[in-house]
């Protein structure tokens, strides 16, 4: 066991997040929609971290988190690592990845946009870059930097 | 249909523009554009009688959420010079928000009335949105700030046949370029094309930066009229409303700073044209309109002739 490892107990059932940028801990929660439902949480911030210097880790006990629910924080938190733990044994561990496209998750930017208006309509932000990060508004194609988004999240 | 409209294409190529939608002017290749071009030449060679024969029994319906006159009689001439009908609503920008009336309930609507729709609509991507809930093809007439392609393929096939080809000119793009949606619509275009783009315009009018980010070709902006006009081509001319600035003053000091008069016509190349999409306020003086360079009515005629071609290609699929 590593030393960093042992900053934080080990959790039996849940989900770590690991790998998060030091100090978006608390975003990355809020992000996640994650309310006070009872479960122990830990988080561990500033930690040192071989890959990124620092890092910041959060354990949710008793909850498995979704790749849809953790694929949002390819925005915030792009390295992230998701360990779903079971009985102590890590069952599943994945990157967070860009979605090719974000559905009614993040408002387009433009105010003009049809998306923004009172049409019934959803709306639908592509990905059309990945390694640049950058988005597109389906219908009125404004490009989008994620930088320009992140408050919405 | 007979065999003469069957010769236009070759044997193994489709009609590319058969029930499509025309949302923006990216979603078509140079190659297609071109052979638009061919087609509204070749209509334009056509008799009366054989013109009429092209959009027979076809319905033509306009959804006009914001008021233009002038595109709607545009689309309206060329769609009744080739044999079809027309019908449709044109709501003002304050009606329609009063009455709460959607795209989505007035598109579906006019879908079960035509063959095909003409859609203008205050919203940026509204086109996109109509496009996917009506069945038929759908043209944008122009969306928000964003678009308005029908404009730029007259546009271009104005350069085409003034000039006789495109590649090689240089452009120059004058007046608001920040709110005129035909402006982006023409940037693109021109940029499937080996232009020089001059973009000249007031600071506070300039283009958005965002919207040209994927543009292949570097463009030169410019605030002095006077530092290009004797190079360009192309004098791209729009209009400079009123409305874009907070006072009165400083709107009349920008916008005479960009007026084409007769004085400047003699620093204009001898085979440079003139353009506008019109209307225009006074940005062009009437006394330039006799000047052989002052190309804006015969873009109108180029602009029937592109429509009706556009129109005939989507409604036929063999022509
Ligand atoms: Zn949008």
């Amino acid at each position: 066991m590593s030393s960093e490892q042992l900053l934080v107990r080990r959790i039996k059932d849940g989900t770590v997040i690991d790998h998060i940028d030091a100090g978006k801990a608390l975003i990355v929660l809020r992000a996640l929609g994650i309310k006070d439902e009872g479960n122990v949480i830990t988080i561990a911030m500033n930690v040192p971290s071989d890959k990124l210097g620092k890092k910041d880790i959060i354990k949710i006990e008793n909850r498995f988190l979704l790749a849809e629910e953790t694929n949002k924080l390819a925005l915030l938190a792009p390295h992230a690592t998701i360990n779903i733990v079971e009985n102590y044994n890590v069952r599943e561990k994945r990157n967070v990845e860009l979605p090719d496209r974000f559905i009614d998750m993040i408002r387009c930017i433009n105010p003009n946009c049809i998306t923004n208006s009172s049409e019934n309509i959803s709306s639908i932000i592509d990905v059309v870059d990945k390694s640049n990060r950058r988005l597109r508004c389906r219908y009125c194609r404004r490009i989008i930097d994620i930088s320009e988004i992140l408050y919405q999240i | 249909m007979n065999s003469i409209k069957y010769s236009f294409f070759v044997a193994d190529c489709m009609n590319p523009f058969y029930n499509r939608d025309v949302i923006s002017v990216n979603d078509f290749s140079k190659d297609e554009l071109e052979l638009l071009f061919r087609y509204a030449d070749k209509i334009g060679d056509m008799s009366k009688v054989e013109r009429l024969e092209l959009a027979r029994g076809s319905i033509l319906a306009y959804a006009f959420f914001e008021p233009s006159t002038r595109t709607r009689l545009g689309f309206e001439a060329a769609m009744l010079s080739i044999g079809g009908s027309t019908l449709g609503m044109l709501g003002s920008k304050s009606t329609s928000m009063e009455k709460g009336e959607s795209i989505k309930d007035t598109i579906r609507v006019i879908d079960l009335y035509a063959d095909i729709i003409v859609m203008r609509h205050y919203l940026d991507g509204s086109a996109r949105f109509a496009a996917e809930i009506a069945s038929h093809p759908l043209i944008n007439a122009g969306s928000g700030m964003e678009e308005h392609p029908t404009q730029a393929m007259l546009d271009l096939y104005t350069i085409q046949k003034e000039k006789g080809s495109i590649d090689g000119l240089r452009i120059g793009i004058v007046g608001d370029l920040k709110y005129a949606r035909t402006v982006y619509s023409l940037i693109y275009a021109l940029d499937k094309y080996d232009v020089r783009l001059d973009l000249i315009s007031p600071n506070e009018l300039s283009i958005r930066k965002e919207y040209i980010t994927n543009l292949k070709h570097q463009v030169y902006e410019h605030e002095r009229l006077d530092d290009v006009i004797n190079e360009l081509d192309i004098i791209y001319v729009t209009r400079i409303q009123k409305e874009r600035f907070p006072d009165e003053q400083e709107y009349m000091r920008v916008k005479g700073s960009y007026v084409i008069d007769k004085k400047i016509l003699d620093n204009i190349k001898s085979d440079a044209i003139i353009m506008h999409p019109l209307p225009r306020i006074d940005e062009i003086k009437y006394e330039v309109d006799n000047d052989k360079r002052a190309a804006y009515f015969r873009q109108v005629k180029y602009g029937k002739d592109i429509k009706a071609a556009l129109l005939a290609l989507i409604i036929n699929e063999y022509i």
